[in-house]
């Protein structure tokens, strides 16, 4: 099969790879572009360990194929960091104790991420119903829930 | 070697603290490999087919047009796994699980695999594979299975344990007892006797990190095996005896593991992996899909218990006695067994007796899931407890509360207790704010307790001292949630430094001496106490070079807050080393400073816990939600207590999965019919609540700081406390788990109709 030939943005930078029509984005980003801070649990979008961002959009980039991120932004989880500076949700979850064996968090992270840039005072309710998208099997959510509510108030100050 | 391991009270710096765990930067920034992340050049991808029978004589399987697809680089099926196992029957059953070699015993046991230069070729390769079956009846259900008619998944099989061996296969595989005293006499003495039956479903461990490797076998014998485990150790032994390769020769390396929960102590897809490997010379990267995970790794047992407890009326147990029925998968266990052991654990009884049957069943051979086999005994038994309590007008804690075990209470299944914590987790929930606060309409409280062993094992550590004074730890229990924090505390308190001085690593089985899995609890437990055993053993070098570099006997420097001292007024012109000062001058005074341990971590403190639930059952829908839940468990000690928090609170999330809505859910034609998360739901976020936590800390005389196991036994009681809560709720006894809306409903229309 033909490759498709795909010019897109990802973590801000230019990037250009070839990809078959039905390989999705995860795939491209694990397996052709060595970013392998998304994580495939399920590959059916249940879990949310593959989460990214595609032009401000949440999604389960194992529901995206490779070739629909020509001429889009992707962020992951290796752009959320700003050099040496951690994001607050990367703070405050390391703070938190928020992650046990640590494969749902990358997913976690930029679901939160997204979940705050759009609603910068998210009571617990709305944090909880904003990240059941994403699974988690070690912590049951309870120091999840706290890192996010800390980091929104930490970049609410900020 | 010179370690004491009895508990000493002391006063720590470290440990008790709550510092940022050292793989955590990796893995908030997508750093951190876990069994996916990793690739070797020229690595192919390894694909499995499995069957779609629950029960099946494989009569041919055909690989040639597989072989000769373009891309594809090797096939295999169980010829090309020889059975190297001598004997040896639970060996046997790993490699028949790995690769069915004459039948196929449940929906998606693997029959053959394929390695091929991208996983679109494997999948064709897989698709071309001709397998002929004659396909057999099956059962599913732990009861039918026991049955004498049932189908009979090995004619090899006679049931262990009777007084007589049988005439006739079974696909009970073994009966157990345990217990003292006499129950007939105990239950005749009883005012009250409450008897009941039970059934809970099977759950998988559900981490969602789905079974990963990357396996290179080299021409000369050795290989190398990148993998997520909970044993690398165990892995590396199971592996070289089925594919006949000398353990040193094969180095494997654990990843990040992405949650285990006892699911990754068995080997499925590694030997298969490997194989592949040495027939296409070249590495295979072998990633199990979702589907894959539920169809054919490590699920826990079904089970159905009967239990009877009889009391006084003055609120003593008389007797106590419970049949437990597990399915095991379609190979032999002992995990009836060990909830026959767990079952009544808690409680001070003169007459008790539990007897336990394992059961083969066409399901994916049953594997440890946190507190293997005790949660669905303890759901029985705590039922029952409540259930008696309501008859005799007490309260269910006072209840309980009188009938606890206590130290040199005899347990149920043998030993005597030394000091423990179930009195207290007791007393503790008995004044917990919780337990007044008021409920609504068609809200429920429940309460439950729960027990679990814990488990010391084989454990090797090594601590290096850098030439700049910082230390480098190297253990090899599988760091599953937050292990290498706890254990650089430890190291750090021994040796008197700051914990950013230390930095601890999983080492691979080459680089360490053996180690048994991260199973039991044991983790921290065994691993500090070789943590400290090895500082030990360093601080007598580093006393050792103090004392050379200031040319005075040894037994005049001790050790205190990180430097070496000389004691004594004659040494007053002596300033005191630190660890740094000496590891600078190591290269001139003998060389480099290290510490060693090896040990068999004995007295593995046994754990208890209570836990309070508040749900609101919806009567129109039978739809149940947790609204509060409090864990109070004994730790002995806890080293960091935020990671043993998360342990109390993820075991609770989990038990609360398992109590309202995780099952594997069976076809008539035996195939499972939700192998995937949106139709077997783990709970969400949005679905839970907060989950208080209370660490209490009774010592473990084992261990030098107290350290008892914490990792499982939050499991343990979620499942009785939930289904008293649901049953306080609705007015009904709830009798099945998991407790899913249509079983709700069915329980009130039958109480409804009489």
């Amino acid at each position: 099969m033909a490759g498709v030939a795909v010019s897109t943005t990802i973590n801000g930078d230019a990037v250009e790879y070839l990809c078959q029509p039905d390989e999705t984005l995860l795939d491209v980003l694990r397996d052709r572009l060595g970013l392998t801070g998304a994580k495939e649990g399920c590959g059916t979008g249940d879990c949310g360990a593959c989460s990214v961002i595609v032009d401000g959009r949440l999604v389960c980039s194992c529901l995206v194929l490779g070739a629909e991120a020509e001429g889009r932004k992707v962020e992951t989880i290796e752009g959320m960091a700003h050099g040496d500076q951690l994001h607050p949700l990367q703070q405050k979850f390391l703070e938190h104790a928020a992650l046990q064996c640590g494969i749902c968090t990358p997913g976690f992270l930029i679901a939160a991420k997204d979940l705050l840039e759009k609603n910068p005072s998210p009571t617990e309710e709305e944090i909880r119903f904003g990240l059941a998208g994403n699974l988690c099997r070690c912590t049951g959510y309870d120091k999840i829930v706290r890192a996010v509510q800390d980091a929104a108030n930490v970049m609410k100050g900020a | 070697m010179n370690f004491d391991p009895r508990y000493s009270g002391r006063n720590f710096s470290s440990v008790g603290t709550r510092p940022i765990r050292p793989d955590g930067i990796d893995k908030v920034t997508g750093r951190a490999r876990y069994g996916a992340d990793f690739n070797m050049a020229g690595q192919l991808v390894g694909r499995i087919l499995r069957s779609p029978h629950a029960h099946a004589v494989i009569k041919s399987i055909d690989t040639s047009k597989a072989e000769k697809l373009a891309g594809v680089k090797a096939v295999i099926t169980a010829k090309d796994l020889p059975d190297l196992t001598d004997g040896d029957a639970a060996m046997y059953d790993i490699l028949d699980n790995s690769m069915a070699r004459k039948k196929a015993l449940y929906d998606g046991h693997a029959v053959a695999a394929v390695a091929a230069i991208d996983a679109r070729t494997a999948r064709q390769a897989l698709k071309l594979i001709e397998v002929e079956y004659e396909v057999l009846p099956h059962v599913t259900d732990v009861d039918e299975a026991a049955q004498h008619h049932a189908p009979l998944i090995n004619d090899q099989v006679f049931t262990e344990g009777l007084e007589e061996k049988p005439a006739k296969p079974s696909n009970v595989t073994k009966r157990t007892q345990f217990g003292h005293g006499d129950v007939h006499k105990g239950f005749a003495q009883a005012d009250f006797v409450i008897e009941r039956s039970f059934k809970t479903e099977q759950t998988h461990q559900g981490y969602i990190e789905p079974h990963a490797c990357v396996a290179s076998v080299n021409p000369d014998g050795t290989a190398d095996l990148w993998v997520c485990t909970q044993g690398h150790f165990v892995y590396r032994q199971h592996c070289a005896q089925l594919l006949g390769l000398e353990a040193s020769k094969l180095r494997v390396t654990s990843s990040e593991i992405g949650g285990g929960f006892g699911g990754k102590t068995h080997v499925w897809a590694e030997p298969v992996a490997l194989a592949l490997s040495r027939k296409a010379g070249r590495p295979v990267k072998l990633v199990m899909t979702r589907d894959e995970v539920f169809r054919a790794s490590g699920p826990t047992s079904a089970t159905s218990i009967d239990v009877k407890i009889g009391a006084n009326k003055d609120g003593t147990i008389t007797a106590a006695e419970a049949t437990l029925r597990y399915s095991c998968g379609p190979y032999p266990g002992s995990w009836a067994e060990i909830g026959a052991m767990t079952a009544f654990a808690c409680y001070k009884l003169e007459n008790v007796k539990t007897v336990g049957y394992e059961v083969l069943v066409n399901r994916p051979k049953t594997a440890a899931y946190r507190a293997p086999s005790a949660p669905m005994a303890a759901f029985a038994v705590e039922s029952v407890v409540d259930e008696l309590a309501k008859e005799l007008g007490m309260d269910a804690v006072e209840f309980r509360i009188k009938n606890a075990a206590q130290e040199g209470t005899r347990s149920s299944y043998g030993p005597v207790y030394g000091p423990i914590g179930i009195g207290p987790t007791l007393e503790a929930v008995k004044s917990h704010p919780h337990m007044k606060a008021p409920l609504k309409a068609n809200q429920g409280r429940g309460m439950a307790c729960g027990f679990w062993f814990n488990f010391g094992g084989q454990t090797c550590t090594d601590l290096n001292i850098g030439m700049d004074g910082t230390v480098s730890l190297a253990v090899g229990t599988v760091d599953v949630g937050g292990s290498r924090a706890s254990l650089s505390l430890v190291a750090a308190e021994e040796l008197g430094i700051d914990y950013s001085q230390v930095k601890a690593i999983v080492a691979d089985t080459s680089s360490l001496g053996y180690n048994d899995m991260t199973d039991g609890s044991r983790g921290t437990f065994s691993s500090s106490m070789a943590t400290i055993s090895a500082a030990g053993n360093a601080i007598k070098i580093l006393r050792e070079r103090a004392a050379q570099t200031w040319d005075i006997p040894v037994e005049d420097v001790v050790w205190e807050k990180g430097h070496a001292i000389a004691k004594g007024e004659k040494y007053g012109n002596l300033a005191p080393l630190s660890l740094k000062d000496i590891a600078a001058a190591s290269g001139k005074t003998g060389g480099p400073i290290a510490g060693h341990s090896e040990l068999v971590a004995d007295g593995a403190g046994v754990s208890f816990a209570t836990h309070i639930c508040d749900v609101e059952v919806d009567p129109e829908t039978g739809s149940t939600r947790v609204i509060r839940y409090t864990v109070v468990q004994d730790a002995g000690k806890a080293v960091h207590p935020t990671y043993v928090e998360g342990q109390y609170q993820g075991g609770a999330a989990q038990g609360i999965g398992w109590a309202l809505n995780e099952e594997y859910i069976y076809g008539k034609d035996g195939r499972l019919q939700n192998p995937g998360f949106l139709d077997y739901r783990i709970p969400v976020c949005s679905d839970l609540p907060m989950i208080d936590t209370q660490i209490l800390e009774i010592p473990n005389p084992n261990h030098p700081y107290g350290v008892r196991g914490v990792g499982e036994t939050s499991i343990v009681p979620p499942l009785a406390a939930i289904a008293n809560a649901v049953s306080n709720a609705v007015g009904v006894r709830m009798t099945h788990i998991p407790m899913s809306p249509p079983r709700i409903l069915a329980a009130l229309d039958a109480e409804r109709e009489g």
